[in-house]
């Protein structure tokens, strides 16, 4: 017995795979956690079906001005160098994400995360829980007010420490342009060092280092990064005789 | 056209409750709802022991197969209002994650055929530097299971094993994720 595909089906949405080089080997050996989490068979090629090109919608209630401003919310103001981080959600094809969620969490300006398994001995801030959300406008764009995060060592190899970075969650248009990423800034001396960066192949890590921005820094108040989140772009159009 | 590179992934990291926890994101569906049951297993590391700090998230179709609040909105929404379809859990201690919801309807194929009722999902955690994808599918759904193209692919019945959910016995359903091993469960690239 044959179905009629519904003709919305046919028009759905592909998106194209990444090219080799554009994330890191689940299996990376240096970065020690990896050793007995990744995955060592290949994995199964699963084509893009609808379940795949869609993906949850971010209702206006969702998210609220002050949780894109990690200052906020206490009793004073968090310690630290007070900055912008802002920029872009966009496709492979240059085109804006709006309204898709974007999630962001970090260490405060000593390095400490507000949590309980993160029990070096620097201080906690009694006005910083790290956390931020928001959507991104109509136009792709997001900002983030919050401080600088400081580096911290970790226990993966001797002398470990881990850059200055800010986690990112990003879930755009669909299941399969969800993204996990985090943000680093310029010219931080410990990349070198750093397994889980340079887990990345070379040529495209500079994609997670933020930029400094003069044009988005608020005179009198902060410093500003700018940060372009790219996801996965559109598979072209085949040209199918039979549905057209 | 312009072609843009994506941004790499990286590891959620050890701390990605601070940033990702939602209240009551396990809550596929409000409990009470007609049909809804419990899928619990525990996620798995290489060594059998459990993966503390992952986080399991999932994003299906309602009951009647339409994704209602979804982009584009390729069909009418049928599942009623409020069934977003869209999931968390985090992973407790014992590396057990937990979420409520209901059983999607069949999805056609894209191809004249019909997919049998699954979830996608996506594993985040320590140590994994991308996520990575599977497919949750039901035990009781032997016919429809048998001629879904995705698990029709797979080589043998235990790779098809790896990614269907038991019945447990209370109404709910249960399934282990395994990230390395003999038993790895398989995943996908999407």
């Amino acid at each position: 017995m044959s179905m009629s595909i519904p003709p919305a089906e046919a028009a759905l949405p592909r998106f194209r795979r990444d090219p080799a080089g554009t994330h890191p080997p689940l299996l990376s050996p240096d970065y020690r956690s990896t050793r007995l989490r990744a995955p060592l068979k290949a994995p199964v090629d699963l084509p893009q079906r609808m379940t795949e090109v869609t993906g949850p919608v971010f209702g206006d209630g969702l998210v609220h001005a002050d949780d894109a401003d990690l200052t906020r919310g206490y009793a004073e103001e968090p310690a630290g160098q007070r900055i912008i981080v802002c920029g872009r959600l966009i496709d492979g094809d240059g085109r804006p994400i709006p309204r898709s969620l974007v999630e962001i969490w970090q260490a405060n300006a000593a390095g400490r995360y507000r949590h309980d398994r993160d029990n070096w001995p620097a201080p906690l801030d009694p006005n910083f829980d790290g956390m931020g959300r928001t959507l991104t406008d109509d136009e792709g764009r997001y900002a983030f007010t919050t401080v600088k995060p400081g580096a911290y060592p970790w226990k993966n190899h001797h002398n470990a420490w881990r850059p200055a970075h800010i986690h990112f969650s990003l879930c755009g248009r669909s299941f399969t342009q969800r993204l996990v990423t985090q943000m680093y800034f310029p010219d931080d001396p410990l990349f070198g060092q750093d397994p889980i960066f340079n887990s990345v192949p070379q040529a495209a890590r500079n994609r997670m280092i933020a930029a400094f921005s003069l044009t988005d820094t608020r005179p009198d108040w902060a410093l500003a990064f700018n940060f372009d989140i790219v996801l996965r772009g559109s598979e072209a159009t085949p040209f199918d005789p039979e549905r057209s | 056209m312009t072609t843009l590179l994506s941004t790499p992934s990286q590891t959620v990291g050890p701390f990605l409750s601070i940033g990702l926890t939602w209240e009551r994101a396990e809550y596929v569906v409000p409990e009470g709802t007609p049909g809804s049951f419990w899928i619990r297993g525990r996620l798995l590391d290489g060594a059998g022991e459990p993966v503390p700090d992952g986080l399991i998230e999932t994003w299906q179709a309602d009951p009647y197969g339409n994704f209602g609040l979804s982009v584009p909105p390729v069909r009418p929404a049928g599942g009623g209002s409020g069934f977003g379809g869209f999931g968390r859990a985090m992973t407790g201690p014992d590396g057990q994650y937990g979420l409520l919801t209901v059983k999607p309807g069949r999805v056609t194929d894209g191809a004249g055929g019909w997919q049998a009722p699954h979830l996608d999902v996506s594993v985040f955690a320590r140590g994994l530097l991308h996520r990575v994808v599977l497919r949750i599918y039901f035990a009781d759904e032997a016919e429809a299971n048998s001629a879904d193209p995705v698990l029709c692919s797979l080589p043998d019945d235990a790779a098809r094993a790896t990614l269907v959910a038991r019945p447990n016995g209370d109404g709910g359903y249960i399934l282990d994720i395994r990230l390395q091993g003999d038993r790895e469960t398989v995943f996908f690239a999407v």
